[in-house]
């Protein structure tokens, strides 16, 4: 199948193992930033081909993950007002809250509606103007245009049943919080090539200069993914820092001007909570003063949240790359895609359920 | 000049299903008469007894039950009806039976289209003539508006058993070969791209049809057949994982022998769902002792819904209860059960 094969070409993946191979004089540690990244490494096995060379660890790119408690808490209290139509990724369905997930709200009786797109939430608003219609505007750079457009959409035709509940998160501070800390183990990235189709990569610039880093804008096939670790790793090796696009057919360095325009037009830049790792300077994006009025927690006001995490989920060391997986006690046992204990067991991106799903048993290591 | 469409049926007083057609009186009669009697005619149904009276041939009987909820009921390449007849007839052959009889139990929402009911019916009578089977049995509720969706369908079905296999999902044994009936996830993709809200088009079809000749045509010259299965819902994935644990044996896949049509695979690109988890209504696996399989595999290929079989694996003493997929990349997988509901209401 074109635009797929040729990206998954097992003779290309084997020469490229081996340049790999070639290149490294020691074993690097590599993040991929990306939870969409981490499970095509799991699926594929890139980790058991570059076993000698590279270590992979995972980032923090998975939306879900890092959605706070207290917000998953949020979107339940809402989903269970009267009259409330909740629409959400299906991702967010099973993310455990402190009381339930968001499947369990609706067979409670809450009308909790799987939805594609954001647009597709204001579609249902639009066609049921006496109800409450919420949609759960959670991710990265990659899903901050299209609640943008939503909003903005939803301001022009005066669509007043609309609202987002907002968890939106951007890479670069966290990228700064993983190379400040002390514990840092990371020597180079693979940025998360659909966040950087739309951000561009000018702003991971003062990165690599102030951490002496190479960041390598890479895909998601194991072509692109090993590609990309060749040049992180050749890199590397010459002891060069910088940026070296190596998903070129989808990333431009100024990124897409179009969506960053829609994306400015409607969000700013604050503070941010993410769940397991902790506040985060400037890592979110909340509605500007003049779209206030689309936001569900402004509008649903709920108050007295009391969060309660599962005190033996060690998601947050996970997201940071100082742990793997599977060397979590709880992996396996207490934790589990049928009952997970934190948002990285769940999400088709987290690092948790990318290990269980496809390298759970000790044979296969 | 045409004064009236050539129809051979009296045209029904009403376009649409009234409460009163649940209620067992004249509707209820109309009903059965001009919609189910004149396309599932036979002489048991003919009868029309409060139960059909059979002729058994002997030996042991093969009884099963299955719901049919799909939605939207007309899809590329079926309909409810063809679902809930194939699916019925499948369950009954891969235990080795031979099916001979349905029963249709059919739940209508007031206000659903007779013309659709018609079709419907139209494509179940034509799906037990292609498998040979007779309906002979029926039942029709209708029920408020908003109480149900469209059309559900129950059907039963008994089948004789042949004496001469004994086939079960705990018969699997380390060497067996895993044989595959052809390409996977068909079915599932096109109730998903045939819903609104998808609003990507393909030219996908559901793979909807019985098998239960292509399976015997395999038991009569395989009879040391171990298990065979068809992957519905859960798709092939689940299968393979329910044969490893009932047998307590491992399973191993190759990648490149599973078929998946380039339209299936882009949708489950598209929307990230493993095809291995996509739900098919008219595939077989079927575990067989290897130096059996390439006989088995050449009785299937012979057959129009098994030209792309294929053996994709084989099972091993090692890790029981598990499947794992040799990757194109020489890596090795878990093919792990799908989690959830990403497909609801697929049949």
């Amino acid at each position: 199948m074109k635009h797929f094969d040729e990206y998954r070409d097992p003779q290309l993946v084997r020469r490229l193992v081996e340049e790999v191979g070639k290149k490294a004089t020691r074993r690097w540690t590599i993040m991929e930033i990306c939870g969409g990244q981490t499970h095509s490494i799991m699926r594929n096995g890139i980790d058991q081909l570059l076993e000698e060379a590279v270590e992979l660890v995972h980032g923090p790119g998975c939306p879900v993950c890092v959605t706070p408690l207290e917000t998953i808490d949020h979107a339940l209290a809402i989903a269970m007002a009267e009259g409330v139509i909740f629409t959400t990724f299906g991702d967010m369905l099973r993310v455990p809250g402190s009381g339930g997930d968001l499947f369990s709200a609706r067979s409670r009786g809450a009308d909790v509606r799987m939805v594609y797109s954001p647009l597709e939430a204001l579609r249902i608003a639009r066609e049921n103007p006496l109800r409450e219609v919420v949609f759960f505007a959670v991710g990265f750079e990659t899903t901050v245009p299209a609640n943008a457009m939503s909003v903005w959409q939803a301001a022009r035709e005066g669509i007043r049943n609309f609202s987002i509940l907002c968890s939106q998160v951007m890479v670069p501070p966290a990228m700064r919080m993983i190379l400040s800390s002390p514990d840092n183990r990371v020597q180079g990235f693979l940025a998360a090539g659909h966040v950087c189709a739309i951000t561009g990569y000018e702003e991971y610039e003062p990165l690599c200069r102030e951490f002496h880093v190479p960041i390598v804008p890479t895909g998601f096939e194991p072509v692109d993914l090993l590609s990309g670790i060749l040049k992180t790793v050749e890199m590397l090796e010459e002891g060069r820092a910088g940026i070296e696009n190596r998903y070129g057919r989808v990333v431009a360095k100024g990124g897409n001007p179009h969506a960053r325009e829609a994306v400015e037009r409607v969000f700013e830049v604050a503070d941010r909570q993410w769940r397991g790792i902790g506040m985060i300077l400037g890592s979110g994006l909340v509605l500007r003063q003049d779209f206030r009025g689309f936001d569900a927690s402004e509008r649903f006001g709920i108050n007295h949240i009391h969060t309660v995490e599962s005190p033996l989920c060690r998601s947050g060391q996970v997201l940071q790359g100082y742990l793997k997986p599977d060397a979590c006690h709880a992996f396996g046992r207490e934790c589990t895609p049928q009952h997970p204990l934190g948002a990285t067991m769940v999400s088709s991106e987290g690092a948790c359920a990318a290990y269980y799903r496809y390298h759970r048993n000790p044979f296969l290591q | 000049m045409i004064e009236s469409f050539n129809c051979p049926l009296p045209i029904l007083q009403h376009a649409t299903v009234q409460m009163a057609h649940g209620a067992g009186g004249r509707l209820s009669q109309d009903l059965m008469r001009q919609v189910f009697m004149p396309r599932f005619s036979n002489r048991f149904l003919d009868q029309l007894d409060d139960q059909a009276k059979l002729d058994m041939p002997s030996g042991r009987i093969a009884f099963t039950t299955d719901t049919y909820v799909v939605t939207p009921c007309f899809f590329p390449g079926g309909t409810i009806g063809t679902l809930a007849v194939n699916g019925t007839v499948n369950d009954l052959a891969v235990g080795g039976a031979r099916p001979l009889y349905l029963s249709a139990g059919f739940v209508l929402e007031e206000g659903f289209s007779i013309a659709d009911l018609e079709r419907i019916a139209e494509s179940m009578a034509d799906a037990a003539r292609k498998a040979g089977v007779l309906i002979v049995a029926g039942d029709t509720k209708v029920v408020q508006k908003g109480s149900c969706d469209g059309i559900f369908i129950n059907t039963s079905g008994i089948g004789v058993l042949r004496d001469d296999v004994s086939l079960s999902c705990r018969y699997l044994k380390p060497g067996d070969s895993i044989l595959l009936s052809g390409s996977v996830g068909d079915h599932g993709m096109s109730i998903m791209t045939a819903r609104e809200g998808l609003s990507f088009q393909s030219s996908l079809s559901s793979d909807c049809a019985s098998l239960n000749h292509m399976i015997a045509a395999v038991l009569d010259e395989v009879p040391e057949v171990h298990a065979m299965r068809d992957p519905t819902r859960g798709g092939v994935a689940a299968v393979l994982n329910e044969l490893s644990l009932s047998s307590s044996v491992g399973i191993v896949i190759e990648e490149h022998a599973v078929s998946v049509r380039d339209e299936v695979r882009g949708a489950c690109e598209l929307l990230g769902i493993d095809p291995l988890h996509v739900a098919n209504e008219g595939k077989l696996i079927a575990a067989v002792p290897s130096e059996a399989a390439s006989r088995a595999l050449d009785i299937m290929c012979s057959f129009e819904e098994g030209r792309h079989a294929a053996v994709i694996g084989s099972v091993t003493a090692e890790h029981p209860g598990m499947v794992v997929m040799r990757t194109a990349f020489g890596t090795r997988r878990i093919v792990d059960l799908p989690l959830g509901e990403s497909l609801p209401r697929i049949c």
